[in-house]
């Protein structure tokens, strides 16, 4: 019988197969072959594409090298979200392997943040863990923790270490016995037709009559435009971790099971492909 | 209210007390005056887990009554209606049951047990009443003595011998009786011996029983003597002149799930007045017979009764007893233990004294002040050492000081809060009904350290959630609409309302005859009510109307049941609002059941109101609730529905997972793996795997002398291998002579973790094959249960990604369990049972699984049972983890609070000197007067602490009356000398005496497992089936034995439905001790004598079989234990012999003789390869002997089916193995070595083709 837990290991495991191609434009000496990678869902793109930035520098010349950059489609990639979010919102319906197109040149500066370092990643990382806390436990369960299990979070994601990191992030997903759930549900909703990056709201797990919030009672809450009418077609995808869960799901459920590492649900409003 | 009373038509023409003056009436008012809502209406219960007594209370009408409420999570209970003042009583067979009564619509509400500490089984899926009651069937003689006093009967047949025609039946003129009960006094015919009452009924005709004493008698269970009264033999001698032997029937209560009105018409002692209130208590009472209860009854007349010979096999008692008081008692409580309050007229409580074992009505009363003169005690609720009282001006009282020695306690203490009346439930835990709110209110914080608990939290009992759960059931029924009028009491002139409840599935159709009481003639509209129809529709809309009455009293046309117009003898009663009356009419059929109808009801009614509030509470009683003290409970937020705690209160065990929501992220995310992986695993990884380190300072018990705990940095490195395989280093630091030094062990070796928690350490054990045999594992110590946990749940994980082994056991899996309870698990590999290159099974590897047992056993179909050491039953859920195995290395769902008790017993031992007779001062050479069972080590009852950090101790110190031996009155045995065998009696001889203290703890922890209620486990067994079998069709046998020795079988077990539905009772002549059932449906069992039987004719169509065959024990040993595997039948014997039963044959099940294989065994299992497993007593290890170690027996064959010799696998302290779960044969089959001696079938237990050979070999009881 499957558990609550295998879901854990599933979202966690969750890998994007990705063809990354360099821009044509780049000056390189001699052809550069496409690099395919298996990149984790849950991580970010400038920490694990250290590959990648090897693969390609090996072909261009040192003066031709700046800060590597990702895009989609004409769409740059942000590096500070996570890499299913980038997947689902922006080519969750085109054929596999996801295509990225590596750039060196032409920083988009209104488009991206830039990533000096890892320690960029590790204090976005970690500031929204802390956000998210502040949001599920008022911020009672992090400020608890001590530096090392705040590392051992950070280090687990890096490391790709499954164990390493739910044997703190589980305390991160506890709430009091006497309550229903987190204080609000952190989470993020994300829509490409709009220029609003994303929709953040206070909202809490559990209604004032004690029924639990689902997934549905949030959109309808917070992004009526997302949820198809009662008789209506369904014209958007509700998509997170590449699935679309039932709108019927608790979502107390969700927050504890398919938010990303940095303990955000980030949900992807996506329009219902036509086919 | 007390227009009720004058209803009842007792006390009409008396004073006619106001509604709002409830509570502050004079004295002389009719006790129900006083105690608004407890004896107006809803009946008065008393609860024990597993029974209700009800008294009818309501002004009932010859017919009806009393519509009853009575609830358990999921399921209702019927309604009943009963004459006034009867008494009725109700076995509920489950475990939790908050009621509450009495809300301004007149609705019972009950709240769901959310977060029920001991998960229940509904009543309806146990409760055949034809099978379910049969627990409690009486035994013979041999337990309860006297023919009539116990639920057998039981007629020795005597027969006289004279010269000339040998025995006959002609007798001496001054014989006694040809058919009598046992003394011969009393003449009984066969055919004269009736039930008690018709809610008894035969279980089995009358039989001759063949036993006498255990030993098979000659034909036709004779006995001789030279005459009669003397002392009867098995042999007929020379000088044998009568002859008599014993017929046996038995008889069980049936009446379950149902309520049974206590007959009382025959009873010369019928009580001259109605009863006021009623409490159980008593079934815990130090030593007593199990399932003994104490019901006690206060009359209208303020008299107290004692029901006699109460218990769960004769539930309606025998006769009641006047018990005097100084005073006139007003009501009662009774705890489970020996404390039992009553409040008297005059403000002041009775307190009972002397209640024990040996006297469970007590001795004498001695009276409590009230805490304030002017304010005298109105309600008093006990529990086990725990006294609540409330006094007129509704405040709440803490009696202090209160125990089994001092039942009076010392002080009165306030308590916050103002209380309609408060109840005591099991563990002490208190339930109220606030003053102003008139809320539910539930004690938090009641522990056994702080009785008073913390402070009153009230519970949501929505009616909202009440809709939702009340189902198809008539739970919500109306009981509590009878005080409608009482919630009232401010004066308000709303009329009690119908009830939402969904009683329709009850309610009888139009077509169903009203009772015409028309014809006595209602002469008031109070009398009207008091003839009222007794089914429970017409009984509800009594109460409306009664409610009605009390303002618009006077004749007119009840307009309500159309469909019954001409019947209603209330119709001179005018309605209020008759616009109701469709409603009502609409109610009244069956296919309207829709709850908006029955909810739109009231709605007029509710407006004074306000739109969400709460419902108005009358009454509470928690008597049949268990809440831990430790439990969380989610009482007291509303839940909706999706929850996942309430789908853990689901009973199958299944479904928990069936949410559809939950079921498609599963599959999508399957999906999506697949999508995006599937074709794309050749891709490179991104992120490289590396190596993680948890380091951590512990204590190791060094492996040299001198052996000491030593501080020790530890570290795990985990990392993953080439394959993708995890694995794990854990590294041990210590220090010897200053020089670092370390010891590695590699996690992919290491066979179990087990841990070592004693008074002071938390620790744990990790063994791996080599410190298997050593008997020597690696000793670690955490210095907290946290930090231990910490460890031992990443190292079992750890241990199991590197064997890959997770989530939950296979049905194949080979279950242990430890001397402290801890319940292990292992696969097991193909070639365990090979016959070449055997797997060792020092190298099979156990995880471990959260709970608690003594006993586990299990099937290959995923069957497991537990029975724990209280010997509650258990069933295993399909989860894992649990206890200390939080977070990843447990399931979500299927996890449940599990809790054991067991005894810990000390001996107080004495010699015998000539001037002061027996004392406390031995010799100097003696044992300590205080000591531990061998008396080698001092335990006093101060300096003795519970086995662990886990258990707390739940009892005061008390005389165990039930040791081996017998006792006297006082609890001594006594001998000649220290050491010694002793005896329950004195003689001369006897210089030294001992009795055993015995203290009761606690441990509450969780783990995969739920509650099979009610009936108590000694032994189980359940059939092993071969992998391949087909056996869809018919259920799972499951045997067991019941912790009185009863022999039961198991209906309904299924893959499905692993709890079974209800119990079988399988008759027998003696307690029994053990049972197995083999494959083939062989069943045999042990009986307390020692003596072995084998069960004629099991089959999955007569799953109970016939009779029993009586097979003697190897000569001068007493069997304790009988494993049967495919056709293997192997005992134990109390001196740990293994005997193996030769010649069974199918054409002779029973075989020929047993034969020794081997001594120093503890326990056996055999399995449906025959194979047998066993825990040996003393294995040699590098350091002394190891007790419990669990062996493999090898070189089992068709041939040679009793094996050559042992295999020693993990040991230390093993108490228990069950392998016959384990059908997993090796890859090579031997199947070309037949046993011809196995009436040459060509099936062999090692052959798959066995079991579709099994038609060939269905004439023999012994086949497949």
């Amino acid at each position: 019988m499957t558990d609550d837990k295998d879901v854990l290991r599933d979202v966690w495991f969750g890998r994007i197969p990705t063809c990354f191609t360099l821009y044509q434009d780049e000056i390189t000496e001699r052809e550069a072959e496409p690099y395919y990678l298996l990149l984790p869902r849950v991580s970010y793109l400038t920490l694990v594409t250290d590959k990648v930035k090897k693969h390609f520098q090996k072909v261009m010349r040192q003066e031709d090298i700046s800060e590597i950059w990702f895009e989609y489609e004409g769409t740059p990639l942000k590096w500070h979200y996570p890499i299913g979010l980038l997947f689902d919102l922006l080519a969750s319906s085109s054929a596999l392997p996801w295509n990225i197109t590596v750039h060196f040149k032409s920083f988009p500066e209104k488009d991206l943040l830039h990533c000096p370092s890892k320690d960029a990643i590790e204090a976005h990382f970690m500031s929204c863990v802390k956000e998210a806390d502040a949001l599920k436990h008022k911020s009672q369960v992090i400020n608890e923790m001590q530096k090392k299990d705040h590392k051992q979070l950070w280090m687990g994601l890096q490391n790709d270490r499954f164990d390493q990191f739910w044997a703190i992030n589980r305390k991160l997903m506890e709430y009091p016995a006497e309550e229903n759930g987190f204080r609000y549900i952190p989470f993020r909703i994300y829509q490409t037709t709009t220029e609003r990056p994303f929709i953040q709201k206070l909202f809490r797990p559990v209604a004032a009559d004690g029924q639990l919030h689902t997934l549905g009672d949030l959109l309808k809450e917070v992004c009526p435009s997302a949820v198809a009418p009662e008789d209506g077609e369904k014209k958007n995808q509700v998509m997170i971790h590449g699935i679309e869960p039932m709108l019927e799901t608790p979502l107390q459920w969700l927050s504890e099971h398919l938010s990303y590492p940095d303990n955000f649900l980030h949900i992807s409003i996506i329009p219902q492909p036509a086919d | 209210m007390c227009v009720w009373v004058a209803a009842l038509g007792r006390f009409s023409g008396k004073e006619v007390t106001p509604p709002q003056t409830c509570g502050q009436v004079p004295r002389s008012c009719p006790s129900c005056c006083l105690r608004p809502g407890l004896c107006s209406a809803q009946g008065l219960w008393g609860q024990s887990p597993h029974c209700v007594f009800i008294k009818a209370g309501w002004p009932a009408p010859h017919k009806g009554g009393l519509p009853v409420v009575s609830r358990s999570p999921g399921q209702g209970h019927d309604l009943y209606c009963l004459p006034l003042g009867a008494l009725c009583l109700r076995q509920v067979l489950c475990h939790a049951q908050v009621l509450a009564l009495g809300d301004k619509r007149g609705a019972a509400l009950i709240p769901e047990l959310r977060a029920d500490p001991l998960p229940t089984l509904h009543p309806g899926d146990q409760e055949d009443p034809l099978v379910a009651g049969s627990h409690s069937s009486q035994r013979g003689p041999q337990h309860l003595g006297q023919l009539q006093a116990s639920g057998q009967s039981l007629l020795p047949g005597p027969q006289r011998w004279n010269p000339v025609g040998g025995f006959c039946e002609k007798f001496l003129p001054s014989d006694r009786w040809q058919w009598s009960d046992v003394s011969g006094l009393q003449h009984r015919p066969l055919d004269g011996v009736a039930l008690p009452s018709r809610h008894w009924e035969w279980e089995s005709d009358w039989y001759v029983d063949e036993n006498f004493g255990g030993e098979p008698t000659e034909k036709g269970g004779w006995t001789y003597a030279i005459d009669f009264p003397a002392t009867y033999t098995r042999d007929k001698k020379w000088n044998s002149c009568v002859r008599r032997r014993r017929w046996i029937r038995y008889r069980r209560y049936k009446s379950r799930d149902t309520w049974a009105k206590i007959p009382s018409k025959d009873d010369p002692k019928q009580l001259p007045d109605p009863f006021n209130d009623l409490s159980v208590g008593g079934w815990e009472i130090t030593d007593e017979p199990v399932g003994r209860l104490s019901v006690w009854a206060v009359s209208l007349q303020g008299k107290v009764w004692y029901r006699e010979d109460v218990s769960h096999p004769n539930p309606e008692g025998s006769s009641w007893s006047l018990v005097d008081t100084p005073g006139e008692a007003v009501q009662i409580s009774c705890g489970p233990h020996d404390l039992l309050w009553v409040t008297l007229w005059e403000g002041q409580a009775l307190v009972r004294e002397g209640i024990n074992r040996n006297n469970p009505k007590g001795s004498s009363w001695s009276i409590v002040e009230p805490p304030a003169s002017e304010n005298g005690i109105v309600h008093v609720s006990v529990g086990v050492g725990v006294v609540w009282a409330i006094t007129k001006d509704r405040k709440v009282w803490f009696r202090r000081g209160v125990n089994s020695h001092n039942p009076c306690g010392t002080s009165w203490i306030e308590m916050v809060g103002d209380m309609m009346m408060v109840n005591v439930g099991l563990n002490d835990q208190v339930w109220g009904i606030g003053c102003e709110d008139r809320a539910v209110y539930f004690r938090q914080g009641v522990t056994q350290s702080e009785l008073s608990g913390k402070t009153w939290k009230a519970i949501v009992a929505g009616r909202e959630s009440d809709r939702s759960h009340s189902g198809s059931s008539s739970s919500l029924l109306s009981a509590g609409c009878f005080f409608g009028d009482e919630v009232r009491g401010s004066g308000e002139s709303c009329a009690p309302s119908d009830t939402d409840a969904s009683l329709e599935a009850d309610r009888p159709g139009p077509d169903q005859p009203v009772p015409a009481e028309s014809v006595d003639g209602p002469r008031n509209p109070r009398d009207s009510l008091a003839s009222g129809p007794g089914t429970g529709r017409t009984t509800e809309c009594a109460v409306e109307v009664a409610g009605l009455a009390t303002q618009t009293p006077g004749p007119g046309p009840r307009p309500g049941l159309a469909s019954t117009p001409a019947e209603l003898p209330w119709t001179n009663i005018d309605l209020k609002e008759p616009k109701r009356a469709p409603n009502h009419s609409a109610a009244g059929f069956p296919e309207t059941t829709g709850l908006s109808s029955l909810g739109l009801l009231p709605l007029g009614l509710e407006e004074p109101y306000g739109a969400d509030d709460h419902p108005l509470w009358a009454w509470v009683s928690g008597g049949g609730c268990a809440v831990e003290a430790h439990a969380v409970l989610k009482w007291f937020t509303v839940q909706s529905g999706l929850s996942p705690s309430v789908q853990t209160l689901s009973l199958s065990i299944m479904p928990a997972q069936t949410a559809a929501w939950r079921k498609q992220i599963f599959q999508q995310l399957t999906e999506r793996t697949k999508r995006e992986l599937e074709h794309f695993r050749h891709y490179e990884q991104a992120v490289e795997q590396s190596v993680w380190v948890k380091t951590g300072a512990l204590q190791w018990w060094c492996d040299w002398k001198p052996h000491k705990w030593v501080d020790v940095r530890v570290a795990l490195e985990q990392f993953t291998g080439l394959d993708g395989a995890r694995d794990s280093i854990l590294f041990i630091y210590y220090v010897v002579h200053e020089e670092k030094k370390y010891i590695h062990v590699f996690l992919n070796e290491v066979t179990v973790l087990v841990p070592v928690l004693n008074e002071t350490k938390h620790s744990f054990a990790l063994y791996t094959p080599e410190r298997t045999r050593q008997r020597w594992p690696v000793h670690l110590a955490a210095a907290t249960e946290q930090d231990m946990n910490d460890w031992l749940a990443l190292l079992n994980l750890s241990c199991c990604e590197s064997r890959r082994v997770h989530g939950r056991p296979s049905p194949q899996a080979i279950w242990s369990i430890t001397c402290k309870g801890d319940i292990f698990v292992s696969e097991p590999s193909p070639d365990l049972e090979a016959s070449e290159h055997t797997l060792p099974c020092d190298q099979m590897f156990w995880r471990q699984m959260g709970g608690h047992l003594r006993v586990v056993e299990a099937n290959g179909r995923g069957v497991v049972w537990g029975i724990g050491y209280d010997h509650t039953a258990w069933v295993y859920t399909g989860g894992y983890g649990g206890g200390c195995f939080q977070g990843l290395a447990s399931s979500t769902s299927n996890i449940y609070t599990q809790s054991d008790v067991k005894c810990v017993s000390i001996y107080e031992n004495q010699r015998w000197n000539p001037v002061t007779g027996y004392s406390g001062r031995g010799l100097p050479t003696d044992r300590y007067m205080w000591s531990d069972a061998s008396g080698l080590h001092e335990c006093t009852k101060a300096g003795t602490k519970p086995p662990s950090l886990q258990w707390t101790w739940v009892s005061d110190w008390s005389v165990d009356f039930s040791v081996p031996g017998g006792t006297d009155q006082e609890g001594w045995q006594y001998a000649s000398d220290f050491p010694a065998s002793y005896h329950g009696y004195k003689t001369m001889k006897d210089f030294v005496r001992r009795r055993c203290w015995a203290r009761k703890c606690k441990l509450v922890t969780s783990g995969p497992w739920l509650e099979v209620a009610p009936i108590a486990l000694g032994d189980v067994s359940i059939i092993p089936e071969s992998p391949g079998a087909d056996r869809s069709g018919h259920s799972i046998a499951l045997w067991a034995i019941s912790d009185k020795g009863d022999v039961l079988c198991r209906l309904g077990v299924s893959e499905l439905n692993p709890a079974g539905s209800s119990w079988l009772h399988v008759g027998t002549d003696q307690p029994f001790t053990s049972v197995s059932i083999g494959a083939c449906h062989q069943v045999w069992a042990v009986a307390r004598d020692g003596s072995a039987f084998y069960r004629g004719s099991v089959s999955p169509t007569q799953p109970a079989g016939d009779c029993w065959y009586h097979i003697p024990s190897p000569p001068k040993q007493r069997l304790k234990q009988v494993s049967v595997g495919q056709t293997s039948v192997y005992a134990l014997d109390e001196n740990g012999n293994l005997w193996y039963r030769q010649g069974v044959t199918p054409s002779y099940p029973q075989g020929s003789s047993w034969e020794h294989v081997s001594n120093n065994v503890c326990r056996v299992s055999v399995g449906p390869l025959d194979q047998v497993w066993i825990i040996a007593n003393k294995v040699p290890g590098s350091h002394g002997l190891s007790r419990g170690t669990v062996c493999h027996r090898t070189g089992v064959q068709p041939r040679e089916p009793k094996g050559q010799s042992w295999d020693y696998g993990i040991g230390g302290g093993w108490d228990h193995v069950t392998i016959r779960a384990n059908a997993t044969r090796a890859l090579k089959s031997r199947s070309q070595e037949t046993a011809s001696d196995w009436s040459g079938e060509p099936g062999l237990p090692s052959m798959p083709s066995r079991v579709a050979g099994a038609p060939h070999e269905a004439h023999g009881p012994v086949c497949c």
